[in-house]
């Protein structure tokens, strides 16, 4: 295996092995992200569209009374629905990564879902994050980054999380008669998180005028993102120089797209992606590059993926990045030799105590990030005492849960880490008292937990 | 980080820091035997998230107050001092008031202005610099910075706890870092083989090192067990806690910690108090945890990053705002005070006309608490461990 190939794996995917045929180098993994989305289609997860009927159903519910048990317990019912969807998405997701050869493109969406970070906060949002991913992440993977950051901004579990709908026009209809107010809580994180970056400038006016902007924006359960013009506030609004004026949500598109087009936003994508792939110190010279790219192409994503790989930058043979603890057991599970259908058929406790419990204790739970900033990156960050000690406790424990017999260990250690496997590894993979430990040095081992 | 590197992250502190012996040894008054540190703890919990001081602490004796705040006024709030009232949400802590051992500052917050990021504003409150000292460039929290200029440190002098990265105590000088439900079984061979395999790699060398030596002093966890007290749950901060108080009653003189949960934008009076009454358990845990003797010993200082708009906004909570107030615990406290000075709450009294405006620096009630709780200069404190700051006079914090 070339290094260039085992690199494209590790840096840019999901680990190895990977099937035959799989992209190996910048230009086959390019062509294959302008491909289908073939993962989605094996793995389906649902969006909000195809979420209706359960919310109808749900909103046909809510309010009516509450005694009544017929009612409690057909609310029960959905409520129930609801989770086994969640849980679904949450084995697909994992199912995506283990089996894709395409390895590149399962990056990029976790990489994508992380900048947008969104967390459910209530039984039946628990599929807003996963919804978020399907119907505003995927579909603009490769477009445009105003149409990414438009669609992510508009969906539900964006306006849920960031608490734009409890946001008011002190000036509206609506905020006159109830005496409501703004909550700049998303307009914030547009600007400082999602587009700009916090060291861009601008100003606490900015974000205010964003916030009067964005009023208007509501969630109706069953039917989505709406705009209700007696919440929105009344006037032009001034941000970062530019006046946006109307109603409806043309301004507020024209606002974001606005935004995306900006140098600052483009720096901060660029970097963004280079600290993600590349380096937790990144070069200056390869950021600039990607940076130049998209404001060459208008914030084209293809664009910035290109700068990316084709970069020789990009491929340094040093490692420079930890894997996080998602990437760590996707990794694992592939080395393994666990396949998406395996995880399915898991039961579910399985599923949930072997990776979404773990990887809680490892401080990255699952579609749970501490805030609208995501998980960290770097690497320091995650190989602490004890996030070292979890992995090696599970690189001990729970492979043997999941396959038998176990692999050799130096088979595996060359299965998965290619020319990477030191001398030092292998060596003490074929010392191992058992199998057991020697997976499990391995599996813990810096190589494997590098990229 | 080895010790060139942190000359290297100091030195952009500029002459400040310079001017200052801050890397000569402190001899400490009263210090014994050449423990480091003497008798004394601190406990620093940060507070993630941007408490909202004007609810914790509140100003019902301002005029202007219920008008700002018309659905979170709680009538209900205990007097502390015919000015303020406390929250309910920590009147378990009023015995402590009473009897000296709780008190806060009010209108204070780091030199961050403006922007009014978390992120931005946490970092600053841990790196303890001014605005002046770009962040990409400092390398170490304060209480690191502290540690700094201590001899005869040992690995347990200071922990950080939990599962998140406390930056406040990251830096130079040695920090144990542990979670304590985490578990490592390895038999001797695993470990060889396991050195063998970190041996090139000085991030997974140091971490497995570490993880081995608090493995072997027995700092296995239990199996969880879900707590909850009155809705709110408490076992993960219990475990802190209890895990803290363990260490601070033998060698360890300084634990930090965070506290997540502070981020009030909706809906806060659920919110907050649910976030109280978990700060409010950590108090009284860690009190009981540590023994009356040791407890005496101790200062516990909650710090949040920033403080909230001074009106509620359109959805009963608040958003980001700038001054804000601080909790402090401890047998080692002269507490039974609001201290800081009171700006008002009049539309001009308002920093940017919307927020708390913060009469002081956050940095100078923790350089008091360090400067009396082990004796550290005040030249050191202003130019090493909080480069730049003005500690201004002794407000008499401790006892």
């Amino acid at each position: 295996m070339s290094p260039t190939r085992t690199l494209a794996a590790l840096r840019f995917g999901c680990g190895l092995p990977v099937a035959d045929g799989s992209p190996d180098g910048p230009d086959a993994m390019l062509a294959a992200l302008a491909g289908p989305d073939k993962m989605a289609e094996i793995w389906p997860i649902m969006g909000l569209a195809e979420s209706r009927p359960l919310f109808l159903a749900f909103r046909a519910i809510k309010g009516e009374g509450k005694q009544d048990p017929a009612l409690a317990a057909k609310r029960e019912a959905l409520l129930l629905q609801i989770g086994a969807q969640a849980q679904q998405a949450q084995r697909a997701t994992f199912a995506r990564a283990v089996d894709a050869r395409d390895g590149f493109r399962e990056r990029l969406v976790a990489f994508w879902a992380d900048h947008f970070s969104v967390v459910a906060a209530s039984a039946t949002a628990t599929i807003y994050p996963f919804a978020l991913v399907e119907d505003a992440i995927r579909p603009n993977l490769t477009g445009n980054f105003a149409t990414l950051l438009t669609d992510v901004t508009l969906h539900p579990a964006m306006l849920t999380y960031l608490d734009q709908i409890s946001s008011v026009g002190p000036n509206s209809q609506l905020g006159k008669k109830q005496h409501k107010g703004l909550n700049e809580n998303l307009a914030r994180e547009v600007i400082e998180l999602h587009s700009l970056g916090v060291g861009a400038g601008y100003s606490q006016q900015d974000v205010t005028e964003m916030a009067k902007l964005l009023t208007g924006l509501v969630v109706d359960p069953a039917d989505g993102t709406q705009f209700e013009a007696r919440r929105a506030e009344p006037g032009a609004k001034r941000i970062m120089g530019k006046t946006y004026d109307g109603d409806g949500l043309a301004p507020i598109k024209a606002a974001l797209a606005d935004l995306a087009l900006r140098p600052e936003t483009a720096a901060h994508i660029a970097r963004k992606l280079v600290v993600h792939f590349v380096a937790d110190a990144p070069d200056a010279a390869l950021v600039n590059r990607i940076a130049t790219a998209y404001s060459a192409s208008g914030g084209s994503l293809m664009a910035c993926y290109t700068a990316l790989l084709s970069d020789p930058a990009a491929w340094h043979p040093a490692p420079q990045k930890a894997r996080q603890p998602y990437d760590f057991l996707i990794a694992s599970l592939r080395a393994l030799g666990i396949t998406g259908q395996a995880l399915q058929d898991m039961p579910y406790k399985h599923f949930k105590a072997r990776f979404l419990d773990t990887m809680a204790t490892m401080g990255q739970p699952f579609k749970r990030p501490p805030g609208p900033n995501g998980f960290a990156e770097a690497a320091e960050e995650w190989i602490t005492p004890q996030g070292l000690a979890r992995r090696i406790t599970w690189a001990m424990q729970v492979p043997d849960r999941l396959v038998n017999p176990l692999p050799d260990p130096v088979e595996l250690a060359q299965r998965c880490l290619a020319d990477r496997a030191s001398e030092a590894l292998l060596w003490a993979a074929a010392k191992a008292e058992d199998r057991h430990q020697g997976v499990g040095l391995v599996l813990a081992s810096a190589e494997f937990n590098r990229r | 980080m080895d010790r060139r590197a942190f000359l290297r992250g100091v030195g952009v502190l500029g002459c400040s820091a310079a001017a200052h012996p801050f890397l000569s040894t402190v001899t400490l008054a009263g210090s014994d035997g050449g423990r480091p540190l003497g008798d004394h703890r601190l406990v620093v919990m940060i507070l993630r998230g941007a408490m909202d001081g004007l609810d914790v602490v509140q100003p019902q004796g301002d005029p202007d107050y219920a008008a700002l705040r018309p659905s979170l006024l709680n009538t209900q709030a205990a007097d502390l001092d015919g000015f303020y009232r406390l929250h309910p949400g920590l009147s378990g802590l009023m015995p402590l008031w009473a009897g000296g051992q709780l008190g806060f500052v009010h209108a204070t917050s780091t030199p961050y202005r403006d922007k009014r990021s978390h992120f931005v504003g946490q970092d600053m409150l841990e790196a303890g610099t001014g605005m002046d000292v770009p962040l990409s460039q400092v390398k170490d929290g304060w209480l690191n910075r502290l540690l700094q200029t201590q001899a005869g440190l040992t690995s347990e002098t200071a922990y950080s706890i939990g599962r998140d990265e406390m930056p406040l105590l990251e830096g130079g000088a040695e920090v144990r870092n542990w979670s304590p439900e985490t578990i490592l079984l390895l038999s001797p061979q695993a470990r060889l083989l396991f050195e063998r395999v970190y041996h090139d790699d000085p991030l997974f060398q140091a971490a497995a090192q570490e993880a081995m030596e608090l493995a072997d002093a027995g700092e296995i966890g239990m199996a969880p067990t879900p707590k909850i007290r009155g809705g709110v749950k408490i076992d993960d901060i219990e475990k802190l806690v209890d895990y803290a108080a363990g260490k601070l009653r033998q060698d360890t003189r300084i634990a930090a910690f965070s506290m997540t949960g502070w981020d009030t934008h909706r809906g806060q009076a659920a919110g907050l108090a649910k976030s109280l009454a978990r700060l409010q358990h950590a108090v009284l845990r860690l009190q009981s945890g540590l023994g009356a003797d040791v407890w005496g010993k101790t200062v516990l200082l909650a710090m949040t990053e920033f403080g909230r708009t001074a009106r509620e906004n359109g959805s009963a909570g608040t958003d980001h705002g700038t001054g804000g107030a601080m909790l402090l615990a401890g047998g080692a406290l002269r507490g039974g005070k609001v201290y800081g000075n009171w700006p008002g709450l009049r539309e001009a009294d308002l920093y940017q006309r919307r927020d708390l405006l913060p009469t002081t620096d956050v940095r100078a009630w923790a350089a008091h608490t360090l400067r009396r709780l082990y004796g550290i200069d005040r030249a050191v404190l202003e130019g090493a461990v909080f480069p730049g700051l003005d500690m201004g006079a002794d407000p008499g914090l401790l006892l």
